[in-house]
């Protein structure tokens, strides 16, 4: 479906940041809409069978997105239901053309793992002259290191094992 | 794990990530990698040595001289821990193309 929708993923090794650019067809209204709403949010999130679930949002300048990502039982090595938490810090928003803020592990009441590492985002959002918006995702990480942290935790959580699984459904 | 971290740790450091640029092209003697910098014959044998301990580079004896080269499928590790990145935001995105769909069709 996504076939002739623009994806580039691009690295920059010399300054820990990947650069992300993602073509979606719908309007700007919707696509934000999307990226800033909970029971939206919680659609795609997490990708299946693996879902996010929100426990709480407020989507303002100083405000946080505290999620739960749901593994279920039926993919992990202990086939019991994981649940691991994760909150996004918003730091500055300009309705319907961009948010930053920070990615954080953290537990269920939102207090951050100060052991693991913290990623910057910027989301930026514009709409094309062919209906379709495009997102610029800027992903910042203090070092490359952290960078293979995140994933390895993913890999740990189960959550990549979704992502693998989705890839099966999708081919 | 443990080699995988060593490989982040190697790029960290513009020096050796300009030491990797320089005998990507060619394999090189310490002493004419030394002299590319602005920095003691120590510092750039200190950086050659992690390089060799993350095995991102390997030492070949030809008669008295050392020349080290890079290894590059270690290199592609890097780029592989990357991708893994890459799978999980494109399996996102379209969950939501999906998500933006459905909520299209709706509408109409």
């Amino acid at each position: 479906m996504s076939t002739n929708l623009k994806f580039d993923f691009e690295t920059n090794k010399e300054n820990n940041t990947i650069v992300i650019n993602r073509e979606f067809d719908a309007d700007l209204e919707l696509v934000w809409k999307a990226w800033t709403t909970s029971e939206l949010l919680d659609k795609w999130w997490g990708p299946a069978p693996c879902r996010a679930e929100t426990k709480s949002m407020d989507f303002r300048e100083g405000g946080h997105w505290l999620y739960c990502m749901i593994v279920p039982a039926s993919i992990t090595d202990d086939k019991k239901e994981q649940r691991h938490w994760g909150k996004q810090e918003y730091k500055k928003i300009v309705s319907y053309k961009y948010f930053s803020g920070t990615d954080v592990f953290c537990d269920e009441k939102g207090n951050a793992n100060p052991d693991l590492p913290k990623g910057e985002f910027e989301n930026v959002f514009s709409e094309e002259s062919n209906g379709k918006t495009l997102v610029t995702m800027i992903s910042k990480h203090n070092s490359f290191e952290d960078i293979e942290t995140i994933i390895a935790m993913g890999f740990k959580e189960g959550i990549t094992a979704c992502f693998n699984q989705l890839d099966e459904l999708l081919k | 794990m443990k080699t995988r971290r060593d490989i982040f740790q190697a790029i960290a450091d513009p020096t050796r990530r300009a030491i990797i640029a320089l005998i990507a092209l060619n394999a090189m003697t310490p002493n004419a990698i030394a002299e590319q910098f602005e920095i003691s014959r120590q510092a750039v044998s200190k950086h050659l040595q992690l390089l060799t301990e993350c095995e991102l580079v390997t030492q070949n004896q030809q008669g008295r001289e050392i020349y080290y080269q890079l290894e590059v499928n270690k290199m592609k590790e890097i780029d592989k821990w990357l991708d893994q990145f890459r799978k999980i935001w494109e399996s996102r995105f379209n969950q939501l193309d999906n998500v933006l769909l459905t909520i299209k069709s709706k509408k109409k």
